[in-house]
């Protein structure tokens, strides 16, 4: 650990050695160490290359706004890209790689883009847009592949990810996100008050940067240590939740934030523990106490490894004991870097210059810094900055009246440049939901304006205010003051006007102002051979900026998406504001002019993982499952999802395919007897004095003549007149009616029932319920269906005439309490029967039992559907699409003319529904018998030779091979279709190939229904 | 003839949960739909069910019997599970001058006991619901979502929480609280 210094480093545990390896070397660090700081004391200065020119690039930051140091961390199924190395705290056997380079980091074959960028604007700002224009086809063979292999920001894992992750929702009165001096003192005032609070800190470690700052006082103590104490009083207090490892990563309206907590990525593979746990967090009141983050400076080669924010130089020396360079030059517009001066000179490195573009430099500050005998250049800057893979020297110069560089070229020799832009309030999720900024000329930054905007609760009033530096009061004493009124009248909006917590006093060193300072130009012709990078990430330049701004562009959000500045994953951290700065500067207008692009969650990335929570694996999606679903899975179901439920399409036996499975249960249901389990068919009840006249209105057919005891198969449109479902209605006493729905419709069924009861029909004395859930239902149908519930043991009389087709009993089948209902959807004499779920088991077992002799099988869904077929029955989803109406089925008949009104009624008068034309329903017969029409083949007017269009006049909804008749058959919705009968449709397919079959009766099968009326 | 089982068959959670997950069996359920604020629903719940009519988001219990309040027209009422069909009967008669609605449901839903101090927690992680001692007292019921499906639940006494959802949902809800309460995974907020 070659930087390490021999003390300090408030973070660290110097008892706990840690090893890590980086590109394969394995090195040291220390518990508290994040990757950055482990790399920077381990000497690895250069850390990665940039997305597009593959520049050398070292870390700049120390925190979440890091644009460089990106690193894969883990290995194999928990390999990730793109982890911030500032962000990443050390673990043992930590794994980490570089990104953007081939074949390795220090030698890189991408490098040659920057080589050739020296010479001439290659990747400049809308470089994609106006280069690869010509020719076309060099795009999709040339250009893209080239590209796509070079650009992108590391590499995706290859493994399914073994780690667990979770949601929680949380609720409170307010939400403190940021756990610095100002978060901790809004938290203490809010939580004294009587306020619910969750405080919630994005890093591992309380205090902000009281912990880095060694000249702060808070109520006579150092701001670390006062800090510390909150920290403990807070943690005592039952209304207080803390969280650390918690980022804030967006809010949404009405005070509904996210909250990212990283569980266990410093302790990866912990047993039970998810690895992410995403906070759905509700709050009364949420106070973003951010903070702020330092800008960089623009000048040539700024992106030069060892040039670093002059507060991250500060970090690693004061809370990782880190040194990153021994010879500094430190490059600054305002009074807070030379902070950084004096943690270098206490950590033994020598500043060999401190450049200020201010012409007087007066500050307490600096005249600390010059007492130490640092020289101090007034009005000076860095031209530019010399080194490849690691700085080596800057060269400085006077900058002019009109922001030249000129005087003296002179060199300085260096290993770390620290520079320092002025601090921007952090102010991303306030400004999520609304937050409008204000810009303070004399602090040179974006500070929030609540009086132009603010985000807002469900009651119309300001929910989320920004406390501390997040709200521009920079210097500490300020910022506290301000958090803790803050914190205090969160809690009373809240009701909470509990103790009051007095505002500690802080002190801290008077700063002098600001001078603002967008660009440092380096010498000669502009930009020549030397970029000045604002956008690190992302590789935009000022000269990018520039020329959009020559090229037309005023609007930011415009000059955003043309040269990709603020774009990448660091959502410009460190580059916005100097972005639109210098496009003011271009543009000759004021920065307020430019305005401001927009911040969007999350505020840094946060993982699928937890988006997802437990919604992985078995428990991505409910399914449904039949009270007999066991039994189904261990006979040979081949399951088959029909909406939420699985539903055996066949029960195969051993040798056997679908297609014999199926053509074995359709000829045993057509000659001896079949058992279905239908338990998924929607059942809804509905009952009151006016359910009949409910149900005239929700069927197009009259229901209220149904007689107890009765059944009848209804339809039901929607108000545009289309049909969307069907089912058999019974009615089960007086007033009294049990709704059959499709499988998939009994939701949306209720859903559409209680919609009309509760906002349009309120007057009509009906109650609904969903009892699809309460019974097992079972089909028993064929020839023996009557023996088979006969030998079974029933009390019921089920005689023809006792119990004629669509009628209904109820009673007793093998001991199990049943609804019987003779209804039939396969054609032949059939039974459904119903029987509480809880019973559905012994039912089924009975009937298979009682059925054994007469020769009866289970059948699955695809049986049922060709029998259906078979007979001309619809199914809604085949048949139906959503612009059908029953007329177009010949379902005229179930359509009452009687009735004053039903949903879709009027609809279906409308001159499109009852025009001649319109698609009606078929049936189709092959030419060929054996072959089958493929679902939705077209039929043409007249066949044309290939590449010319055919106009198609309709299309297969059903088809199927009907082993009852021992040919295809389908059902098709044809234009005109019922004055076609005996027409020959032709139905061009794939490969030139024309299937041609005849217009049929759709009922292929026992047409008069002597089958099931037996 | 066999007996009926309930879709869990009194499936319990298995070692490394924490907090009790058991399915309560067979229970009698009724659907019962009114006027909850008639002076004849209220007395005919008290007479029949001999329970209160709860008010809005709370639950009662005595005796082993419940009424949850399920929406402004609807309660869920417990009872024993061969007493279901007695009990919509004698609502049935109750209120026959009533408009009203009593379903039999007892084979419609699961339901299972939740216990231990850490269920507000684990049904925090699926429900949007405030679930602290203040805002989810005993007595409290809800129906929201959990993992994707439709639940209720009502905290019974301080330690004993129930939780319901369609029968057909049931295995899925079993395992969203078999892996929602794994050991290591205590939040520590509720």
């Amino acid at each position: 650990m070659a930087n390490r210094l021999n003390s300090g480093g408030t973070l660290l545990d110097r008892s706990q050695t840690i090893i890590f390896t980086f590109n394969g070397e394995s090195l040291q660090g220390f518990e508290g160490d994040t990757l950055a700081s482990a790399l920077l004391a381990n000497d690895k200065v250069m850390v990665g290359r940039s997305f597009k020119y593959h520049r050398p690039r070292g870390i700049l930051a120390s925190g979440a706004e890091e644009p460089n140091a990106l690193m894969g961390v883990g290995e194999g199924p928990r390999f990730e890209p793109n982890q911030r190395a500032t962000t990443t705290e050390l673990y043992h056997g930590l794994v980490a790689k570089s990104q953007n380079h081939w074949p390795s980091l220090n030698f890189d074959i991408g490098g040659i883009n920057a080589k050739i960028a020296s010479l001439a604007p290659v990747f400049s700002a809308g470089f994609y847009y106006k280069t690869f224009m010509f020719p076309r086809a060099a795009w999709k063979h040339l250009y893209e592949p080239v590209i796509r292999n070079a650009a992108g920001l590391g590499k995706p894992p290859t493994e399914a990810d073994p780690d667990t992750y979770e949601h929680f929702h949380a609720f409170c009165d307010v939400l403190v996100v940021g756990g610095g001096l100002a978060g901790l003192a809004a938290a203490r005032a809010a939580g004294e008050a009587g306020a619910k609070v969750l405080l919630v800190e994005q890093t591992a470690h309380w205090g902000g940067r009281a912990n880095a700052e060694t000249d702060i006082d808070v109520d006579g103590q150092p701001a670390a240590d006062w800090a510390a104490r909150q920290v403990d009083e807070l943690a005592g207090m039952e209304n207080v939740t803390l969280r650390s490892r918690a980022m804030a990563s967006g809010l949404y309206d009405h005070g509904y934030a996210l909250v990212y907590e990283r569980v266990s990525d410093h302790r990866p593979g912990q047993p039970g523990a998810p690895r992410h746990r995403l906070w759905r967090v509700r709050a009364k009141r949420i106070i973003v106490a951010t903070g702020a983050l330092e800008r960089p400076l623009a000048f040539a080669n700024n992106d030069t490894p060892g040039v670093m924010l002059a507060s991250a130089v500060r970090d690693y020396i004061r809370l990782w004991g880190v040194l990153p360079g021994h010879k500094a030059v430190v490059y600054a517009n305002n009074d807070d870097a030379y902070r950084t001066v004096i943690a270098l000179h206490q950590a033994g490195a020598r500043v060999a210059a401190v450049l200020d573009v201010r012409a007087q430099v007066t500050g307490t500050l600096p005249d600390q810094v010059r007492a130490l005998q640092i020289p101090v250049r007034e009005g000076h800057g860095i031209g530019k900055v010399s080194g490849g893979k690691r700085v080596t020297g800057v060269e400085i110069g006077r900058i002019t009246g009109t922001g030249q560089m000129g005087g003296r070229a002179e060199h300085i020799a260096c290993d770390v440049v620290a520079m320092s832009g002025g601090w921007s309030p952090v102010v991303h999720l306030y400004s999520h939901c609304g937050g409008k900024l204000v810009w303070d000329d004399a602090a040179v930054m974006f500070r929030p304006a609540p009086e132009r905007g603010a985000p807002t609760g469900h009651d119309g009033a300001i929910n989320t205010i920004c406390a501390g530096s997040a709200d521009g009061h920079l210097s500490t004493s300020a910022a506290i003051a301000n958090a803790v009124a803050t914190g205090r009248a969160a809690a009373a909006e809240c009701g909470h006007q509990g103790a009051k917590f007095p505002a500690p006093k802080a002190s801290d060193p008077a700063m002098a102002p600001i001078a603002a300072h967008w660009f440092t130009p380096s010498r000669g012709n502009y930009a020549h051979g030397t970029k000045h990078f604002v956008d690190f990430q992302n590789d935009v330049t000022a000269a990018d900026v520039r020329l959009a701004a020559r090229e037309g562009y005023e609007s930011v959000e415009h000059t955003k998406r043309y040269t990709t500045m603020g774009m990448a994953t660091d959502q410009g951290k460190t580059s916005n504001i100097n972005g639109l700065a210098l496009l003011a500067d271009e543009l000759g207008a004021e920065i307020p002019a430019v305005g401001t692009t927009t911040f969007r969650p999350p505020y840094t990335p946060i993982s699928f993982g937890a988006i997802t929570g437990s919604a992985k694996g078995p428990l991505f999606k409910a399914i449904r499952k039949s009270p007999l679903h066991d039994w189904n899975a261990a006979n040979g179901a081949d399951f088959e999802p029909v909406s939420d439920w699985q539903r055996p399409y066949c029960y195969r036996r051993p040798g056997e395919d679908r297609h014999a499975a199926v053509t074995r249960e359709i000829l045993n249901a057509r000659q001896k007897v079949g058992l279905l389990d239908a338990s998924t068919l929607g059942k809804i009840a509905v009952k009151g004095p006016d359910a009949g006249k409910f149900l005239d209105l929700i069927y197009t057919n009259m229901m209220s003549s149904l007689k107890p005891g009765k059944c009848r198969y209804g339809l039901m449109c929607n108000e545009n007149g289309f049909l969307f479902d069907d089912g058999v209605v019974v009615c089960t006493g007086e007033d009294e009616y049990l709704l059959h729905t499709t499988s998939g419709g009994s939701d949306r069924v209720h859903g559409h029932l209680e919609e009309w009861l509760q906002t349009e029909w309120w007057d009509l004395k009906v109650y609904t319920a969903n009892v699809t859930d309460q019974w097992a239902q079972v089909a028993v149908a064929g020839p023996n269906a009557r023996a088979v519930l006969e030998a079974a043991g029933t009390e019921i009389d089920i005689s023809a005439e006792a119990l004629p087709f669509m009628s209904y009993a109820e009673g007793q089948i093998a001991g199990c309490p049943v609804r019987l209902y003779r209804i039939s959807f396969s054609g032949e004499l059939s039974y459904e029967i119903a029987t509480p779920a809880n019973h559905g088991q012994i039912l089924w077992d009975a009937l298979l039992a009682a059925g054994q002799p007469l020769g009866i099988m289970p059948y699955g869904t695809e049986a049922l559907h060709v029998m259906r077929a078979e007979k001309g029955f619809i199914m809604i989803g085949d048949e139906t699409d959503g612009t059908v109406i029953p007329q177009d089925l010949g379902l005229s008949w179930a359509v009452s003319k009687k009735k004053e009104d039903f949903l879709g009624k009027r609809a279906q008068e409308r001159i499109d529904l009852t025009r001649s034309g319109r698609k009606q329903l078929v049936g189709l017969a092959t030419e060929e018998p054996s072959e089958v029409l493929p679902d939705g083949a077209h039929a043409v007017a007249e066949v044309r030779p290939d590449g010319l269009k055919m106009r198609t006049i309709g299309h297969v909804t059903s088809t199927y091979f009907s082993p009852t008749l021992d040919r295809s058959i389908a059902m098709a919705l044809i234009e005109g279709g019922a004055a076609r009968m005996g027409e020959t449709l032709s139905f061009p397919l794939e490969g030139g190939k024309v299937m041609r079959a005849t217009v049929v009766d759709p009922v292929f099968y026992d047409r008069q229904g002597a089958r099931q009326n037996v | 003839m066999s007996e009926p089982v309930s879709i869990l068959n009194r499936a319990a959670a298995p070692a490394g949960c924490t907090i009790g997950i058991e399915d309560r069996g067979l229970v009698g359920q009724v659907t019962l739909r009114g006027d909850l604020a008639s002076p004849a629903l209220k007395k005919a719940v008290k007479a029949v069910a001999g329970i209160d009519v709860p008010k809005p988001l709370r639950v009662t219990f005595k005796d082993g019997k419940g009424a949850v309040w399920m929406s402004p027209d609807e309660l869920l009422l417990l009872t024993d599970y061969d007493q279901a069909d007695t009990l919509v009967a004698a609502l049935g008669q109750a209120l026959a001058r009533d408009h009203h609605m009593a379903v039999n449901v007892s084979d419609a839903r699961a339901v299972i006991t939740l216990s231990g101090g850490g269920v507000a927690e684990v049904l925090a992680k699926g429900a949007p619901v405030d679930l602290s001692e203040a805002a989810f007292p005993v007595g409290t019921a809800r129906r929201t979502h959990v993992g994707g499906i439709a639940v209720g639940f009502w905290r019974k006494a301080e330690r004993e929480w129930e939780i319901v959802c369609f029968r057909s949902f049931a295995r899925h809800l079993f395992d969203w609280l078999i892996e929602s309460s794994k050991a290591g995974g205590e939040v520590g907020d509720l």
